[in-house]
């Protein structure tokens, strides 16, 4: 079953503006994803009806919003096949929820020599807190590196996993457009006694995702790329681990008791979220999870599937070889992300011609610069597809990329 | 004329398929600066060889979009043969060039002196690039060369 994708797009408000007298082509999804009416309603109902802080008071309206923001709590868990609601830490973004992690779990379990195993296309996000933990406790890190088909080169993975605390690879790569496969890597990682944190932050909102299923230890995402607000993200971590994991910041929230000698931790998974949560921010993301329950996860990656493969055929088919393609030609393995570079000309000036036309693609290292520095290039250009995409977006992208080509021909 | 053609003035154009003064110096006499623009990538490296309060020769190399490769290699030619001091000038008169949005965004200066900056000074194609303050997130990437520029005369003065 195809998407009703005109249907669809009339949910996003955005998306009926003009740009440059341009209908607005949006192909930015993998960098932040666009709202529909659900989701801004949903969430000036709240603010308009039952707006308080959370787990403080016992007043109407903040009983109201603690049990908002817990149900929240419990869709997200649910959409991600977590075991308990207890197991969704919600923070600010998967960049946090990694950082959690690193800080937390990380300087309470690795000594200086512990390796850490990561991958080449990891996201800044899975990246530095990494390099932070090296510099600052002589954690090693060892890097899974790319086949020439931009998948993981898993050849010599069990020597890279021996003896390692944890493995960390994202499920779907926001430059490339890989997926890759957790459960096979959780088993040989957990073999290996490593545990796993999945940067599930582009797969969660493309495909149907079950972390139990994965068999991993921890996963991070945010709300912002599934159709939800900026703000929040989550880390779904193994309930065993949460319980033993230090807490993270510290103040209101995450305590139990206070005193002048010391605190007593809250129950998880509030030990980890200290000060006022995003608590509009996480009414929001329980919206976007219904809208995108409604249209269905397996429905959603076929489209994606679908509309990937038609903007691979068309770029090779009208480019051929002045354009390069970075990441899998096979949509089996790959998602709706597709990053490319005309030969001479620089990824900054093709979107700068782009926008012209009202096409919006990302153009940069995008947060991924070891990836870029193994791909040696610079920046690439990345046109990325959603539930509110069609092939007239494809067409629009190529007609853009040929006026580009030939204003910067040489 | 679609909006983009006054910010790709042909001149800059040349200057990015042409680059002029691509290559290195040795290093030393010479001194190497590299930029970076973190936001994009861009990336230029600067050889500067300054003697007796001259830059007697400057090469550079590096990638990026034609603005940032455009401005640096103009900034090459502006720049090779003339005196420390004047190129400091012409660097201090770029940037005000390009600062209308620039000096907002660093909290710094409110304009005043933009006019005294920008008197007496011949940009000759440089002024090409004065297109690009209309598009904002490409000022950075006109004026990479020239904090590199900045940096190696810092760094030359303090040998
Ligand atoms: C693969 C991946 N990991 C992590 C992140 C970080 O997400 P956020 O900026 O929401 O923390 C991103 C977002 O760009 C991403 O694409």
């Amino acid at each position: 079953m195809g998407l009703d994708v005109a249907r669809i797009r009339g949910d996003f408000p955005i998306l009926c503006r003009q740009v440059h007298g341009n209908r607005i082509v949006f192909l930015d999804s993998a960098a932040s994803a666009q709202k529909p009416v659900s989701v801004l309603d949903a969430m000036d109902r709240f603010q308009r009806s039952s707006y308080a802080n959370v787990h403080r008071g016992v007043y109407t309206i903040a009983e109201e919003a603690t049990a908002a923001f817990e149900a929240a709590r419990a869709a997200v868990a649910r959409f991600v096949g977590a075991g308990a609601s207890s197991e969704i830490v919600f923070t600010r973004n998967a960049t946090e929820a990694v950082n959690l992690v690193a800080y937390t779990w990380g300087r309470a379990n690795l000594a200086p020599g512990d390796a850490v195993v990561l991958t080449e296309m990891e996201h800044h996000a899975n990246v530095v807190p990494w390099l932070m933990l090296a510099e600052e406790r002589g954690v090693e890190l060892r890097w899974i590196p790319l086949t020439p088909d931009f998948r993981l080169d898993l050849t010599h993975a069990d020597d890279l996993l021996r003896g390692a605390k944890l493995l960390t690879v994202s499920a779907m790569s926001n430059v490339l457009g890989t997926i890759n496969e957790i459960g096979p890597l959780a088993r040989a990682a957990h073999a290996a006694g490593a545990l796993v944190l999945v940067d599930a932050c582009q797969y969660v909102p493309h495909s149907a995702t079950d972390v139990a299923e994965w068999g991993a230890d921890f996963a991070a995402f945010s709300a912002h790329k599934m159709l939800g607000p900026s703000g929040i993200g989550a880390l779904w971590a193994r309930a065993e681990l949460l319980e033993t994991m230090p807490p993270f910041l510290g103040g209101g929230e995450m305590i139990r008791d206070v005193t002048k000698a010391g605190f007593a931790t809250n129950d998880v998974p509030w030990k980890f979220e200290a000060g006022t949560p995003a608590i509009t921010e996480a009414i929001g993301w329980h919206a976007a999870i219904d809208y995108l329950e409604a249209i269905g996860m397996a429905d959603v990656r076929a489209h994606e599937v679908e509309l990937t493969g038609y903007a691979l055929d068309a770029l090779s088919d009208r480019f051929g070889e002045r354009l390069t393609i970075y990441g899998p030609c096979d949509t089996a393995v790959r998602g709706g992300t597709v990053s490319f570079l005309f030969d001479g000309i620089h990824a900054h000036d093709v979107s700068q011609v782009l926008d012209e036309d009202g096409v919006c693609v990302r153009a940069g290292h995008h947060c991924a610069k070891p990836l870029m520095r193994v791909l040696g290039v610079p920046a690439t250009s990345r046109a990325s597809f959603y539930v509110y995409n069609d092939e007239a977006d494809v067409d629009a992208l190529v007609v853009a990329l040929e006026k580009a080509e030939k204003f910067f021909a040489l | 004329m679609a909006e983009y053609e006054d910010l790709y003035r042909e001149i800059i154009l040349d200057h990015y398929r042409a680059p002029r003064n691509r290559g290195e110096l040795p290093v030393p006499p010479a001194h190497k600066i590299e930029g970076f623009n973190p936001l994009c990538g861009d990336e230029v490296v600067l050889y500067l060889m300054v003697t007796d309060g001259v830059v007697t020769d400057v090469k550079i190399a590096g990638q990026g979009c034609s603005i940032s490769q455009a401005s640096t290699s103009m900034m090459s030619a502006a720049v090779k043969g003339k005196p420390v001091a004047e190129a400091r000038k012409l660097i201090r008169a770029f940037k005000a060039l390009m600062s209308i949005h620039e000096s907002k965004l660093d909290g710094v200066g409110d304009g005043s002196d933009l006019a005294a900056e920008l008197e007496n000074v011949r940009f000759g194609d440089l002024e090409a690039l004065q297109g690009v303050v209309k598009f904002p997130v490409r000022i950075k990437c006109a004026t990479l060369a020239w904090n590199t520029l900045a940096q190696g005369l810092d760094e030359a003065a303090a040998d």
